[in-house]
């Protein structure tokens, strides 16, 4: 029952669980999302390309990451990785890669194909007489996409960008399954020392509850002044 | 790259003398099927429960549905997992919560309401947003010829609903059959649990996750196709999917 509930044992562990824990959430989900942005937005390029191969391609890697479930995925790169690095630096064994490193790889490479979709319905989105405008002014196919349609696709997606960040960031408590010290590590580790698995797992829902809650709020006042200005 | 492949190792006894390797994965997936369809029946049928009392004129109906998708949307599935798990035995009576440790499967048990409760939130989202979708001329003529709420529903805006959010339910679906990977957290020994004990025993690391992987896209392939023929189907005349 909650008669025993112990708030000591949350207060001893805060500083490990933000310090250590939480910090490596953060910075995961933050350089996973930029990561994901970038080359999910290469990925949307090359299936609007209007050339079939790049477009096949991509089309391909798209369907197959999101065929697949991220834990399988987080398995997969954790043992893949030390052969690419391997393959890359011409090692004689396959390298030790750190856990931040692998995870992040992993998380870049997931998220890249669901960000691509929506920067695809982003770019999709601005009329067709935008681009025509562009190279009517004669810029290039890169000054384009630069300057004029990508700054808009992004501006129109940004609340759907930061509802698929807060996604992340609740997934990033998957690599729990690598042991890996994440806020959600951090305290399954001292609820398991401590056998305070009530409280521990209580506060972690807590705390990933009225983050994610801020940041839903977030986007739905974002969306109503995205709204109001289009 | 120095790694030795071996794919004869699906045919090689597994050491839990349950068969050969191939049978442990095969297990796996039917467990992952098994989870899924047992956490897709919850998710529907308590989603829809939520999604129709979101669009109820009632304010209390309203904010209780709303607080029931926050809830449920807002915490890691893994999180809950852990809390239907771990916490609830530990915070209920001690009679009930000592009849939950003991309860065979309790693994299965708890991904399969887990996974459909999560799932439920999207679900209700959804019908929702599909009910949401109707013209507002369909409700009154409901009522206009004399159908009380339950019945408006039941027979106008509910058959209309599901068949304009099929395609977004399809994917919520595969999520369903992908999230029950997250139980291998809990010790559910389902296709990426068995892909990961079959690396663990046989060191062939690259060929349990390839296995994993072809089947994972196969059970994709056959629900994608099932679903296009059930939206063929049911499919509404006059609507851009209809016939």
């Amino acid at each position: 029952m909650l008669g025993s509930f112990d708030f000591d044992v949350i207060r001893r562990a805060l500083p490990y669980l933000f310090y250590e824990g939480m910090t490596f959430t953060l910075t995961l989900t933050a350089l996973a999302a930029l990561g994901g942005l970038v080359f999910g937005t290469a990925l949307a390029l090359m299936r609007l390309s209007g050339l079939k191969l790049l477009g096949r391609i991509a089309g391909l890697y798209v369907d197959f990451m999101r065929s697949l479930p991220l834990v399988l995925v987080i398995f997969w790169f954790y043992f893949l990785v030390p052969y690419i690095g391997q393959w890359l630096t011409g090692a004689s064994r396959p390298i030790s890669v750190g856990a931040f490193a692998s995870s992040l790889i992993t998380f870049i490479m997931f998220e890249a194909a669901y960000f691509s979709e929506i920067m695809r319905a982003g770019i999709q989105s601005i009329s067709r007489g935008q681009p025509a405008a562009a190279s009517a002014l004669g810029l290039t196919y890169a000054q384009t996409m630069r300057y004029v349609v990508l700054p808009q696709a992004f501006r129109n997606m940004l609340p759907v960008l930061i509802t698929q960040t807060i996604v992340l960031f609740q997934d990033t408590s998957l690599v729990y399954v690598l042991s890996i010290t994440d806020f959600l590590g951090a305290a399954s580790k001292v609820a398991q020392r401590d056998g305070r698995l009530v409280e521990m797992y209580l506060f972690a829902a807590v705390v990933y509850f009225t983050i994610s809650c801020i940041a839903s709020f977030g986007v739905r006042r974002l969306q109503a002044r995205i709204a109001i200005i289009r | 790259m120095n790694y030795n492949w071996n794919w004869g190792i699906f045919f090689q006894p597994n050491p839990m003398g349950t068969g050969t390797y191939l049978d442990m994965l095969l297990a796996g997936l039917a467990l992952t099927l098994k989870t899924a369809a047992l956490a897709w029946v919850i998710a529907l049928i308590t989603g829809s429960i939520v999604g129709v009392m979101r669009t109820l004129p009632s304010k209390g109906a309203y904010w209780f549905g709303f607080a029931y998708v926050e809830f449920f949307r807002n915490m890691p599935l893994l999180v809950q997992l852990f809390l239907w798990f771990f916490v609830l035995p530990e915070i209920l009576p001690k009679a009930a919560g000592l009849w939950l440790k003991q309860l065979p499967n309790a693994p299965f048990w708890t991904a399969a309401i887990g996974v459909g409760l999560f799932m439920s939130a999207r679900v209700a989202v959804q019908l929702q947003a599909g009910i949401g979708s109707l013209p507002r001329g369909q409700k009154m003529a409901a009522t206009a010829l004399g159908l009380t709420t339950v019945q408006g529903y039941r027979y106008v805006l509910l058959p209309m609903a599901f068949r304009i959010i099929l395609p977004p339910l399809t994917s919520e679906f595969l999520n369903t059959i992908k999230n029950t990977a997250v139980a291998i957290t809990i010790g559910l020994l389902e296709l990426t649990g068995q892909a990961r004990s079959m690396q663990e025993f046989s060191f062939q690391v690259f060929e349990a996750f390839t296995a994993a992987t072809i089947l994972y896209l196969l059970v994709n392939a056959v629900v994608v196709t099932a679903m296009r023929f059930l939206e063929r189907w049911v499919a509404i005349p006059g609507y851009i999917t209809g016939k």
